[in-house]
Formats: C-alpha cells, sequence, structure tokens
C-alpha cells in the first residue's frame, strides 16, 4: 500500500485568484465575505455571499474557450492550472485521474437560459448549453487540457462532493490504480434562481457566517475551486518534489435519517472511518477543519460528534467564515486549508466570532490564528441528505 | 450601399470565431478558418440571430465552407419571402 502525498494547490475563492491570496487572508482572519455584486439582492432575506472578486475569464482563457466554459468550470481550470504547475508533475496520461466534485454544476448557464426561455420567450439558446451545464464539465476539462488518459469523472454529493471526490482520488493512487490524480471540487451558485432556493430554505444568514457563535445566524454563500495534485510519496521523492503533507486517510458515513437535519452519530462514525482508514489514533490529531457551516442545527452536532470521538479534544475551526460556503467545492477549499496549515504550522481561525455557544464547547480559534506544529488533522465534510465525508492529513517531515 | 449576404455571413462567422475581420473571406472553407463542428453550430446559432431565420438541420450538416453558406442563406431567404 502506498503512501500519497499533495504535491499542489490551487484555488479560486472569494479571498482571491490563487492560493497566496487564500492562505494569506486565512492566515489573518480576513473574511471575504460582503454585499452579492453578481445580482441585486433587494428582494431576497439576504444579500451578503463570498464571491470571486473582479474574476476575468479572458485572463486565464482565449476568448473562444472562455465562451465555451461555464464559470464554474472556469474556476476548476483556474485551479487544476496552478495545483498542475505548481507541482511540477509530469503526468503518464493514462496513469493518472481526475476526480471532481460539484454539486449542482454549471447554474450560471442554465439560469441564463431558462431565463431567456420563460421570461424572454426566446426560441434558441446556446448552442455550447448542454456541455457547459454538465456536472462533469470541469473533469473533463481538466482532462483535455492537461492530456490526463485514466479515470476521469465527477462525484456530486451535495456539500460533501469534494471530499467524496478527493477520498476516491486518494484510494486510486494509495492502491495502485493510477500512479497521479488531480481532484477537488468547484461550484458557482451565484444565480437568482439559487438563491432564491437557498432562501426558502431559511439557512442562509442575514450578516455573515459566525460558526460556532452564540448569535450565529446560518450560513453564507461561497463560489470558487480548489484543486490538489496527489502523488504516490516514492514517486515524488524521486523527483524531487516539493511535498505539503501526507494525505492519510478517508470514511464516509451516511446518516441514513433525515433529508436536511444533521446527525451527530452519522458524523462521528465519518470521522471515526477517517482515522481508522489512516491508522491514527485520536489523540494524534492536533485540529480539525470544521464542517463548520455557521447555522444552528450543524454546529451543535458537530461539536457533540467531535466530542464523542475525541477524549482529549483537537484545536478546531470553521474557515467557512472566511470562504462562505461553496458547496460541493467547500471540502476541496478546507482540504487545502488543513494542507497548508500542517505544512507552515499555522491553524487557520474561525473568523466573525463573538461570543461563545454553551453548546459549542469546542476551542474553535477565534478570530486570529495560532502557530503550532500538529502531526495530524481532519478536515469534515457532512452534507444535506445525510452524506458524510472525512478526510485525514498528516504533516510531511521529509 | 446595405451589406450584401456575403459580407454579414463573413462578419458573423468572424465574430463567432473571434478572428479579426477580414480573415474570413468570401471563399474560405471552414477547415482554413479552424472551424470544427461546435464551431459550427455557434456559427449556426449566429447566423440564425442575424438573419432571423431557422436553418434545418440536415441543411446546417452539409456546410463547409462560406460560398456554401452564403449560398444556402440565400436560399432559405428567398424561400421566407415567397
Amino acid at each position: 500500500m502506498r503512501r500519497v502525498v499533495v504535491t499542489g494547490v490551487g484555488v479560486v475563492s472569494a479571498l482571491g485568484v490563487g492560493v497566496t491570496p487564500f492562505w494569506h487572508a486565512l492566515r489573518a482572519g480576513t473574511s471575504g465575505i460582503g454585499p452579492i455584486r453578481a445580482l441585486d439582492c433587494s428582494a431576497l432575506k439576504f444579500s451578503n455571499g463570498a464571491e470571486v472578486p473582479g474574476f476575468d475569464p479572458l485572463q486565464y482563457f482565449d476568448a473562444k474557450t472562455a465562451e465555451q466554459l461555464d464559470r464554474s468550470v472556469q474556476f476548476a481550470g483556474v485551479a487544476a492550472d496552478e495545483a498542475i504547475n505548481g507541482s511540477g508533475v509530469v503526468f503518464v496520461p493514462e496513469r493518472t485521474a481526475v476526480v471532481t466534485g460539484c454539486a449542482i454544476g454549471g447554474k450560471p448557464t442554465e439560469d441564463d437560459t431558462y431565463r431567456q426561455l420563460y421570461a424572454e420567450g426566446r426560441t434558441r439558446f446556446d448552442p455550447m448549453s448542454i456541455p457547459k451545464v454538465m456536472t462533469s464539465a470541469s473533469a473533463s476539462r481538466i482532462s483535455m487540457h492537461h492530456g490526463i488518459t485514466g479515470p476521469c469523472y465527477t462525484v456530486s454529493t451535495a456539500c460533501a462532493s469534494a471530499a467524496h471526490a478527493i477520498g476516491q482520488a486518494f484510494w486510486m493512487v494509495r492502491f495502485g490504480l493510477v500512479d497521479a490524480a488531480v481532484t477537488g471540487g468547484t461550484e458557482a451558485p451565484m444565480t437568482l434562481g439559487m438563491l432564491r432556493a437557498w432562501e426558502a430554505m431559511r439557512v442562509v444568514a442575514p450578516d455573515t457566517c459566525r460558526p460556532f457563535s452564540r448569535d450565529r445566524r446560518g450560513m453564507i454563500l461561497g463560489e470558487g475551486a480548489a484543486v490538489v495534485v496527489l502523488e504516490d510519496l516514492d514517486a515524488a521523492v524521486a523527483r524531487g518534489a516539493r511535498i505539503h503533507a501526507e494525505i492519510c486517510g478517508f470514511g464516509m458515513s451516511s446518516d441514513a435519517g433525515h433529508l436536511t437535519a444533521p446527525s451527530a452519530d452519522g458524523a462521528a462514525r465519518a470521522m471515526t472511518a477517517a482515522l481508522r482508514d489512516a491508522r491514527l489514533d485520536p489523540s494524534r490529531i492536533g485540529y480539525v477543519n470544521a464542517h463548520g457551516t455557521g447555522t444552528r442545527a450543524n454546529d451543535v452536532s458537530e461539536t457533540r460528534a467531535i466530542r464523542a470521538v475525541f477524549a482529549t479534544l483537537p484545536l478546531v475551526s470553521a474557515t467557512k467564515s472566511m470562504h462562505g460556503h461553496a458547496l460541493g467545492a467547500s471540502p476541496a477549499l478546507e482540504a487545502v486549508a488543513t494542507v497548508l496549515a500542517l505544512r507552515d504550522g499555522i491553524l487557520p481561525p474561525t473568523a466573525n466570532f463573538t461570543d461563545a455557544d454553551p453548546e459549542c464547547d469546542l476551542d474553535v480559534i477565534p478570530n486570529h490564528a495560532r502557530a503550532i506544529h500538529v502531526e495530524a488533522a481532519l478536515s469534515n465534510s457532512f452534507a444535506f441528505g445525510g452524506l458524510n465525508a472525512v478526510l485525514a492529513f498528516r504533516r510531511y517531515v521529509g | 450601399m446595405p451589406e450584401s449576404v456575403a459580407d454579414r455571413v463573413m462578419r458573423v462567422i468572424a465574430q463567432a470565431q473571434k478572428l479579426p475581420e477580414g480573415r474570413v473571406e468570401a471563399t474560405s472553407t471552414f477547415r482554413e478558418l479552424g472551424i470544427d463542428s461546435l464551431d459550427g453550430l455557434n456559427i449556426l446559432f449566429a447566423i440564425e440571430e442575424e438573419f432571423g431565420i431557422d436553418v434545418p438541420d440536415d441543411a446546417a450538416t452539409g456546410f463547409t465552407s462560406v460560398p456554401e453558406v452564403v449560398a444556402g442563406i440565400e436560399r432559405l431567404l428567398s424561400s421566407k419571402t415567397t
């Protein structure tokens, strides 16, 4: 069984385009949440979101390519390019996988098309609508652009999508099905249809995202993409690659309970499964990047789950307070945050934190990062529909 | 002088393909212009908008050059007016 390491990271998020602005903001506790600019929210019950600032596709794609890619796919393409170029890896095309996670597909394209159809009565549509809206368009873009010809697919498990994607890619490299993988997630939900649908669920905060705070009022929708390059450790060492961290465990579970209410038991079982897969005793986990959405229900349930798994509590933070909840892409953003935390010995905080909630009695690293080298960390993702996925990472000391 | 059908076709193809004006000539083939099957769909979409016509699928698949498109559009336009 091979050990698997992260040798490349790429991010497009509300904190900017690239890993550097992402990590800089997370370390500083700076939130990317602000008024939504993509559309007029004056009729909605909320008006804040975590949008990618000033994303101009023509900076990254020629005009024709940009037109063929939905905004969500553009994000994935940019993040993948950064991760692959940064890793310096030379792929063996048929021995490399691409696995992406995406919950909702090309909503900006779909929303435009439906508006033209229903509101404007138009009868002709962008002929690229179908290949733009398909949920797997990001996997295809990465495969085609980088000439990767091995297993290539997309996982869709709502807000756990990218965690399931990264976990499967990790297992494929670990068990020798492939030698390397490009994996992560992408999402672009800032459309009127999506915002209205989220409004109807009454889980979006009218102010900001304050995970684990007593006065938290819900989640904040975000957008973006994150991609990592995974390689067999021996191959990475042999080529002198920069190793950011080791990915060492993946655990899944299903609540088989309620469609939207979280279950502490399901979450705890996923964390335990990831620890077993990593052959790590819980006492060795120093940090958990929480699912931490900032909803009343999640944060209490997740606190109970963490307390059930760990006799000695790890430090916990919810970086959604800074990059927002980018649905299926969130687990990838958080995986990158976890990898960088292990690499640099800096644990990002939970931003926007005000008062402690007795029902969330964890050290959530309020507002200010902590400089601590921890040995290993978990990244939690718990989706609507009760689908849970947890990734385990270990600090790599060469 | 109003823009001819051929001029309009060349302009629409150049816009759809993001090509500089003048690059698309009256005798250009799709192959010369690097137009593949997906590009062809975009061009048809743009031509239907430009001329306010529907290009039937069987006619559309036969287009491999600018003169073929121009001839096809002229046929469709004349059948529209009669």
